[in-house]
């Protein structure tokens, strides 16, 4: 069902945890009725320093999340805020079709976070 | 890397003297049963023969079972079939919330024709209450369907008491008996269940073969209408190497069931009881005791069941999950979601489903993948 890619970052997350110093954090999705996601980032010099993630959700979910960061870790805050999920399913080298949607929390979470920087300046 | 399967509820293997009874009725027996030459005849023979073996086995007469393609059919067919034959009648069916969907559906696709169908609540044990069907039932219904033992909790629910109950306002009583056949006895002589359905490769037949048990007396239409195979009541040349495969396997769990169901439970209960005390926020989905022997469900808070399946998969281990993630996303399983339970407990579900060859360094085996898996992942997810 799921690729080596995906796999990979399924078995060894990259980015996973929390960020004490986070400069902000994010937390997106519904409880109730879904996957949850919480991004912290850490802003430097108007880039991502740093960024942590921890995600309630399924295969796809976490690798979609895991991916993300690193695919935003470094970039300009402007740059990272255009990320798509398009851009986080190329990168995984494809989902499966009912599983498209599940990388949209990664995008959601990521972007969330750095508008809730970018609001509180 | 050999696989650990713990989903029989899904399928299972054939077994090899399954298998060995089937092998002539390729090549050499291979006759239709409806023709009137010698190779026909010794086709019927053998159809004949695997009739009265099952019949035995339930307690039955043979010309109460009647053959079809497996589960779904059977289901379609004895609830489809009393419905169109008592339409006049009336049109109201009673049915429960957890049902497998070859009755549910089928149910649904009833409302197109007028049918008004009950469905009967569960409590979080996933037991039916014998007082909410005493009170469901009208004047104008016609059926009653519920299921022996549910397919993804494992929980035996009270159908004799139930059917007993039909039987006495007189309403026709019908069981999808798919999952508790090979493990549950089953005795129709002294039962009040009108019908039957029984599936052969959740019990070590081949798939694409079951049976419907219609109790003498009962009329229903058919599902399939043409040849007059099954005492024309459903047409369609008969596979005989699967049923005579089926019919050997029902022989064979009735002579296995004591000794198996005492195996089997007691492998279960080791996983239940270790899961359960060594794995911090996981509880046992289903009825503790009124449950089948292979039967383990499991919800983890959470931590979402499709990516502990993952997860087991990539140990090798093979079992299945109520999680929302794994039926379109459009939300975690029917059954789970009748039980009550919050989002983070049913969507963090995994069954799994023991079998004739699942040993106890298996069990432990999955123990330690478990308790590896839920490490890993809690530290990922995002906790509420």
């Amino acid at each position: 069902m799921y690729n080596d890619v995906v796999m990979d970052h399924f078995q060894n997350p990259r980015n996973v945890g929390e960020l004490e110093d986070a400069d902000s954090v994010a937390e997106v999705g519904s409880q109730e009725c879904g996957d949850t996601m919480k991004v912290f980032i850490k802003v430097k010099d108007e880039k991502i320093e740093d960024i942590r993630f921890q995600t309630y959700g399924c295969c796809a979910a976490i690798a979609s999340s895991s991916i993300a960061t690193e695919m935003v870790k470094g970039k300009k805050l402007d740059e990272a805020k255009k990320i798509s999920k398009n851009d986080v399913v190329e990168k995984l080298g494809g989902l499966p079709e009912r599983k498209i949607h599940c990388s949209l929390l990664a995008v959601d979470g990521i972007v969330g976070a750095i508008k809730s920087y970018e609001e509180k300046k | 890397m050999d696989k650990i399967y713990l989903d029989h509820a899904a399928t299972t293997y054939v077994k090899d003297e399954v298998l060995e009874a089937m092998m002539p009725y390729f090549s050499n027996v291979f006759g239709n049963g409806s023709s009137v030459h010698a190779v026909g005849r010794e086709a019927k023979k053998a159809l004949e023969q695997s009739r009265k073996t099952i019949a035995e086995v339930i307690g039955a007469s043979p010309e109460e079972i009647y053959f079809t393609s497996g589960g779904s059919e059977s289901n379609n067919w004895a609830i489809k079939g009393i419905a169109f034959d008592n339409m006049e009648n009336g049109k109201h069916i009673i049915t429960s919330a957890i049902e497998h969907h070859a009755v549910l559906d089928t149910c649904e696709y009833l409302e197109k024709f007028g049918f008004d169908i009950t469905y009967l609540t569960v409590d979080e044990d996933g037991l039916i209450d014998l007082d909410e069907l005493k009170n469901a039932i009208r004047e104008d219904t016609v059926l009653i369907s519920i299921m022996y033992a549910n397919n993804e909790i494992g929980t035996i629910l009270p159908v004799e008491e139930a059917a007993n109950i039909a039987k006495e306002k007189g309403v026709l009583f019908h069981t999808d008996a798919v999952q508790a056949a090979g493990q549950l006895p089953l005795d129709m002589a002294n039962s009040s269940i009108d019908l039957l359905s029984l599936s052969g490769h959740k019990l070590y037949a081949p798939n694409g073969v079951g049976a419907l048990y219609i109790r003498n007396g009962v009329e229903l239409d058919n599902l399939i209408h043409g040849g007059a195979q099954e005492r024309t009541r459903r047409a369609g040349t008969e596979n005989i190497a699967s049923i005579v495969g089926f019919a050997k396997a029902v022989e064979i769990s009735k002579r296995d069931m004591e000794r198996e169901t005492k195996r089997i439970t007691a492998l279960r209960d080791k996983l239940i009881d270790t899961v359960l005390s060594e794995i911090e926020e996981s509880k046992l989905n289903g009825h503790r005791t009124k449950r089948l022997p292979n039967n383990v469900n499991f919800s983890f808070k959470n931590v979402d069941g499709e990516a502990i399946l993952i997860n087991l998969d990539l140990m090798g281990i093979c079992c299945s999950t109520g999680s929302a993630c794994t039926s379109a996303c459009t939300g975690p399983s029917y059954v789970l979601q009748a039980l009550g339970m919050e989002y983070r407990w049913t969507n963090g579900s995994v069954r799994f489903s023991l079998g004739a060859k699942t040993t106890e360094k298996e069990i432990d085996m999955v123990i330690d993948a478990l308790k590896k898996t839920m490490d890993r992942l809690r530290m990922i997810t995002f906790k509420v």
